[in-house]
């Protein structure tokens, strides 16, 4: 079996009487696209707030890499290598394509402590920044301030920041979101190749892409996981098609 | 050059062109005038490193700021007297220990409010800042040794090496290049890897702590520094009025240095330069004509929030640009 990047064991989170995350344990192992799939209010969203650290869990673990990170903050989840996208786009408006790629470029060297040196001749933060940005094609809108992106611009530029962070595992959230058929389809040929780098957690709406690129998938309802596995066997598993999928069992 | 770089040059020139031009048609109040503006632009240049850059509304800082005013007045008084300060050290005369000591003072004060109000944000921020200050605004006034409400007297102009401070021009000249250093400081902290991280924790703290960076240590290392930046013009304002006085400690001080950068530009370089050139002008002009004149400023304060948002160097070079 392949190694465990992150491992999720029991976790509970209630809002009041509301269990928004009731038991959940799953896997992202080394090499896979695992996708989280479920209804609007399934708790999809409150369960990646728990793995970066947004939201506290009442109960249960979260183990990172091996070790576990339950007590970690974002910032501190972040620097050890979780990379996450936002299900809306979260990037700093005034700064330009590159500079917010720098951003996570000077994070993960860990020296934001240094007052001189101005960072736009900074060849160790803009090299990196604008290979990331070619990465997810987005190297002709380098200069652009963040805020004048297209939507679907903004979702390319959070992936190159993740890109950027050298994150050893993805939490992405709706990448898909909002984008038109062919940007889709571009991310959905990009992810396929970034499994290779790290391990993805891709919640997203999008099933023709989740169908296309996961190794397994995970269905949620009620903030419980209901099933997990391939993509074969969930779309045949009938508590899925019921739940789900919208189809009597 | 950009538009900005020629814009702030313009302001900076103008503020060292007017004492000349003051001495030239033999008028030294108007010296006095310019050096009230350059001591203000480098208070409020302090300011903007929290304000304009980290996005921290300090409400507090007069605090600061009359440190470095006390610092100057209560080493002044030790020499002036003869008297030992602490542990038997004594008193000076020299402006460099002063500007020194009061930094000091101030950051550490800056580093203890720092932890405390750092931890919230928004209307929380700017109120606990103004709690503090106003803490310590009430403990000079019933600190009887220094003057309490009476304040502190500066019997003579107190030195710099090689320099007769008594000298009016030469006065401007001393606070017009620590402007120039502060600035320079600003401009480099804005740039570098540490400015970087500061800005994006104003625009998103989300994004800054999703790469990795906790916004508490920037914020708080850029708070410490502006505090220090505006106690050294705190000290140089003591010089100038040869007085300090709680006055500078209270909230009123606080507000101007706020509206001198709203008047000039937040974040931007030269933002408080223009800020504190326009703001001594109306308080010259138009309080020579009414009592009111505050009232104008409002009128003026309130224009420039709904029209011209980023201030005079706003309308004069347009946005900023991030690269």
């Amino acid at each position: 079996m392949a190694e465990q990047v992150l491992a999720l064991d029991g976790l509970e989170k209630r809002f009041g009487a509301l269990k928004a995350t009731d038991g959940v344990s799953l896997t992202l192992e080394d090499g896979e696209i695992h996708a989280l799939i479920g209804p609007n209010g399934a708790g999809k969203s409150t369960l990646i707030h728990q793995i970066a650290g947004t939201l506290k869990p009442d109960a249960g673990s979260i183990r990172f890499l091996g070790r576990d990170i339950g007590h970690l903050g974002v910032a501190e989840r972040a620097r050890l290598g979780l990379g996450r996208t936002f299900q809306v786009s979260s990037l700093a408006p005034e700064f330009s394509a590159l500079r917010n790629v720098m951003l996570a470029v000077q994070a993960r060297q860990g020296s934001s402590f240094r007052f001189w040196r101005p960072v736009m001749r900074d060849a160790a933060l803009t090299e990196p920044a604008m290979a990331a940005l070619e990465r997810v094609g987005l190297a002709g809108r380098a200069r652009v301030p963040a805020a004048e992106l297209s939507h679907g611009e903004r979702r390319q530029l959070e992936i190159a920041i993740a890109l950027a962070l050298g994150s050893r595992a993805f939490l992405l959230d709706e990448p898909m979101a909002g984008m038109g058929p062919e940007g889709s389809k571009a991310l959905t040929g990009f992810l396929d190749g970034l499994r290779a780098e790290a391990p993805i957690l891709l919640v997203e709406h999008d099933m023709d892409a989740v169908f296309a690129l996961a190794d397994r998938i995970s269905v949620l309802v009620y903030g419980r996981i209901i099933a997990t596995g391939s993509v074969e066997a969930i779309r045949n598993d009938p508590a899925v098609r019921e739940a789900y999928l919208g189809e009597p069992a | 050059m950009s538009r900005e770089t020629a814009v702030s040059l313009a302001f900076l020139a103008l503020l060292l062109a007017l004492p000349f031009a003051a001495q030239a048609l033999d008028e030294p109040f108007y010296i006095t005038l310019a050096t009230r503006m350059a001591i203000l632009a480098l208070a409020a240049t302090g300011l903007n490193i929290a304000l304009g850059l980290g996005g921290l509304v300090s409400f507090g800082h007069a605090a600061f700021f009359g440190i470095g005013g006390y610092a100057a007045g209560i080493l002044a008084t030790h020499a002036f007297n003869n008297e030992p300060l602490l542990l038997g050290l004594p008193g000076t005369n020299q402006m460099i220990v002063m500007w020194i000591v009061g930094a000091a003072v101030a950051g550490l004060v800056a580093l203890a409010i720092g932890l405390i109000s750092l931890r919230t944000s928004g209307v929380y921020f700017i109120m606990i800042t103004l709690a503090f200050a106003q803490m310590i605004y009430y403990f000079a006034i019933s600190w009887p040794a220094y003057g309490g409400e009476d304040g502190l007297s500066i019997y003579v102009r107190n030195a710099f090496p090689g320099v007769n401070t008594l000298k009016p021009m030469s006065f401007f000249l001393i606070c017009y290049a620590l402007l120039l250093a502060a600035l320079a400081l600003f401009w480099r902290l804005r740039d570098s890897r540490f400015g970087a991280a500061l800005q994006a924790g104003r625009q998103n703290p989300v994004r800054l702590a999703a790469v990795g960076i906790a916004p508490f240590r920037i914020r708080l290392v850029a708070f410490v520094a502006s505090g220090m930046v505006t106690a050294v013009a705190g000290a140089l304002f003591a010089d100038l009025n040869r007085f300090v006085s709680p006055s500078m400690l209270s909230w009123h001080m606080s507000g101007e240095l706020i509206v001198l950068i709203i008047l000039g530009g937040v974040g931007r370089l030269a933002g408080a330069v223009a800020g504190a050139m326009l703001y001594v002008l109306f308080e010259f002009v138009l309080g020579g004509m009414t009592e009111h004149w505050q009232l104008f400023l409002g009128l003026i304060l309130l224009a420039v929030v709904l029209f011209a948002r980023g201030g005079l160097i706003g309308l004069l070079a347009g946005r900023p640009r991030h690269g």
